[in-house]
C-alpha cells in the first residue's frame, strides 16, 4: 500500500518542556499508506512525538516537515495542517454539548465551510463506517466508552484527512470494548490511511503496522518490521520491554 | 449463593434509628414552628418598638405608589415607575458589563503579555475603588469632561464596577472546560476563536450561570447606589416620597420588599435556565 513519499518527516528534532528533554535528537519518517506503530514505557515522549505532528506542541530545535509543510510555531500554514492530520485521543474528546452527529459535523461545517446537506451525509457515511449510524441523534454522555471512542475516530474522518494520528486510544477503555475499537482502526488501515499509533496493543499493532518503533528517554530506539520486532528486537531495552507486556 | 429475584420483602436487620430528641429537631413541623417563632419575635419587638416611640403608621397611604384610579383612569404610581427605571438602568449595564467583562476576560486570557498586563491592570484598578467613589468619579470628573449625563455615568459606572467581577466569572467558566476541548477542537482545524466560539465558550455558560445569577442581583441591587446622584430610579423615589410624607418606615419597608421580590423572581428565573442547561449535555 505505501508509495514510498514521506508525509512526515523528523529530522534531528528536539523538544524539552521547560528542563525537561522530551524528545532527544529525533529522525524519522512516515511514507504515505504507512502504518507506523509506537510502543514504549511511559514517559518515553511517544505522545510528545506524536502531537508534535499536528502542532498540538512546537518542538524547539530540528525540522519537521508534515504532507510537505514545516510545522513551527506561528507558522501560516498550521490550521491548513490540522485539517489533513487527524487525532484520535486516549479520553475521546469528543463534544459534550453536541450530539454525535453535530459532534461529526461541527468540523466541516465551520472549518472546512462546507454545506450542512452535505455534511451532514459526510457524517452519516462515516457513523456507518464506525458501525453506529443508531447512534447519531444521542449526546456523548450516553455512549459507551467504545463506542465515544468510535465517535471520536469518524469526527476525524469527516475531515477527510489523509494522516490519522491515534495517541493510546484504548488505553482509558473497559476490556471488553477494546476490539470494538480496535476493529475499526484495523478496517480504516485497510483502506490505506496513512496512520500514527501510539499503542501497547500488540495484537493490533502485529496485525496492521507496517513499522514498529520502540522510545525510551525521549529517544527512538528501534525501528523496525513487525516480524524482526517481536521476534528479534536489535536493542536489549526492547526486548526486555515486550517481554514484559507480551507476559500475559 | 442464590440470586434475589426481582421483588421480595428485605430479610436483612434492620438498621438502628436515631435518637429521638435527633427525628425532632430534624421535623419540617419543628423547623417551621421555630422559624415561625423567631419571625414572630422580630416583628412583635419592631412593633412595639415603635409604638413606644409613637410612631403613627400609615400603610393606608402606600398603595397609591403603586397604582391609582381616578377620573383620568388607571395610572401607574411613582414607585412602579421607579421600579422600571431601576430595571431598565440594571439591565443596561449588566449588558454593558458582560461585553467589557468578555473582553477582560478574554485578554487576560490570550497569553499575551500586553493583553494580559492590561486586563490585570484594568481589573486591580476598578477593583480596589469603593463603588461610590467610583461613581463620583464618573459622575464629577468623567461626565464634565466627556459631557455624558448623570444617566449615562450611572451605566458606565456600573457596567465597569460589575464588568470586573462579571470578567472572572467568565475566566473561571472558560478555566473549567477540560483541556481536552481545546485539543480537540485544535486537532480538527479549528482557529483559536472557532474553539472560543463553537466549542469552548457553549460549553463554559453551564459553570457560568449560577455566580451570574448571583451578579444580576448584584447589579440590581448595588444600582441603589445612584440615588446619591440623583438619578430616578426606586431608591430615589424612596427618598423623595419620604420627604413629602414623612412614611419613612412604611416606604423603606415596602422599597425593600420590592428589591426582595424582583431579585427573588430573578434567581428563580434562572435557576429554571440552569436545569434545562443541564438536561442538554
Amino acid at each position: 500500500m505505501t508509495t514510498g513519499v514521506p508525509m512526515i518527516s523528523f529530522e534531528n528534532v528536539d523538544k524539552f518542556y521547560g528542563d525537561f528533554h522530551a524528545l532527544k535528537d529525533v529522525t524519522i519518517s512516515v511514507r504515505e499508506g504507512e502504518r507506523m506503530v509506537i510502543c514504549g514505557p511511559s514517559g518515553s515522549g511517544k505522545s510528545t512525538l506524536i502531537r508534535c505532528i499536528n502542532g498540538l506542541e512546537f518542538h524547539n530545535s530540528g525540522t519537521l516537515t508534515v504532507d510537505g509543510i514545516e510545522v513551527y510555531e506561528g507558522s501560516k500554514d498550521i490550521l491548513n495542517l490540522r485539517q489533513e492530520v487527524g487525532m484520535v485521543f486516549q479520553q475521546f474528546n469528543l463534544f459534550p454539548h453536541l450530539t454525535v452527529l453535530e459532534n461529526l459535523m461541527i468540523g466541516p461545517m465551520k472549518v472546512r465551510k462546507t454545506p450542512r446537506a452535505e455534511a451532514e451525509a459526510t457524517a452519516r457515511k462515516y457513523l456507518d463506517r464506525v458501525h453506529i449510524p443508531e447512534q447519531a441523534a444521542k449526546y456523548p454522555s450516553a455512549l459507551s466508552g467504545g463506542q465515544q471512542q468510535r465517535v471520536a475516530i469518524a469526527r476525524s474522518l469527516c475531515m477527510e484527512s489523509r494522516i490519522m494520528l491515534f495517541d493510546e486510544p484504548t488505553s482509558a477503555l473497559d476490556p471488553e470494548m477494546i476490539n470494538e475499537v480496535l476493529d475499526v482502526m484495523v478496517e480504516l488501515a485497510e483502506t490505506g490511511m496513512t496512520m500514527v499509533v501510539v499503542t501497547h496493543e500488540m495484537g493490533f499493532a502485529r496485525k496492521v503496522a507496517d513499522t514498529m518503533v520502540f522510545m525510551e528517554d525521549g529517544r527512538i530506539v528501534e525501528v523496525s518490521p513487525p516480524e524482526q520486532f517481536f521476534t528479534n528486537p536489535s536493542s536489549e531495552r526492547c526486548r526486555m520491554f515486550l517481554e514484559q507486556i507480551l507476559e500475559h | 449463593m442464590t440470586v434475589a429475584p426481582d421483588s421480595y420483602a428485605p430479610r436483612g436487620r434492620p438498621l438502628p434509628q436515631p435518637a429521638r430528641a435527633t427525628q425532632v429537631i430534624n421535623s419540617v413541623t419543628f423547623s417551621v414552628a421555630l422559624y415561625a417563632l423567631i419571625i414572630g419575635v422580630i416583628t412583635y419587638g419592631a412593633y412595639t418598638g415603635a409604638q413606644a416611640m409613637g410612631y403613627n403608621w400609615q400603610w393606608y397611604r402606600v398603595p397609591q405608589y403603586f397604582y391609582s384610579v381616578t377620573e383620568d383612569g388607571f395610572q401607574w404610581g411613582e414607585i412602579v415607575i421607579g421600579l422600571m427605571k431601576t430595571l431598565q438602568l440594571s439591565a443596561t449595564a449588566f449588558a454593558f458589563a458582560l461585553v467589557l467583562g468578555l473582553v477582560v476576560a478574554l485578554l487576560r486570557l490570550s497569553g499575551l503579555i500586553i493583553c494580559t498586563a492590561v486586563a490585570i491592570g484594568f481589573l486591580e484598578l476598578i477593583r480596589n475603588i469603593p463603588l461610590l467613589v467610583l461613581l463620583y468619579l464618573f459622575y464629577y470628573v468623567l461626565g464634565p469632561i466627556f459631557g455624558f449625563d448623570r444617566y449615562t455615568a450611572s451605566i458606565l459606572c456600573l457596567g465597569v464596577f460589575h464588568s470586573v467581577l462579571i470578567s472572572e466569572i467568565f475566566r473561571a467558566g472558560i478555566e473549567a472546560v477540560a483541556r481536552g476541548q481545546w485539543e480537540a477542537a485544535t486537532s480538527i482545524g479549528m482557529s483559536r476563536g472557532q474553539a472560543y466560539r463553537y466549542i469552548i465558550l457553549p460549553q463554559s455558560i453551564r459553570f457560568m450561570l449560577p455566580p451570574m445569577t448571583g451578579e444580576v442581583v448584584h447589579m440590581v441591587k448595588s444600582s441603589a447606589i445612584v440615588s446619591v446622584i440623583a438619578v430616578a430610579e426606586l431608591t430615589t423615589i424612596g427618598r423623595n416620597i419620604i420627604s413629602d410624607t414623612y412614611m419613612s418606615f412604611e416606604i423603606w419597608f415596602t422599597i425593600a420588599a420590592v428589591y426582595m421580590v424582583v431579585t427573588l423572581i430573578l434567581s428563580v428565573g434562572v435557576s429554571f435556565m440552569e436545569k434545562r442547561y443541564a438536561v442538554a449535555q
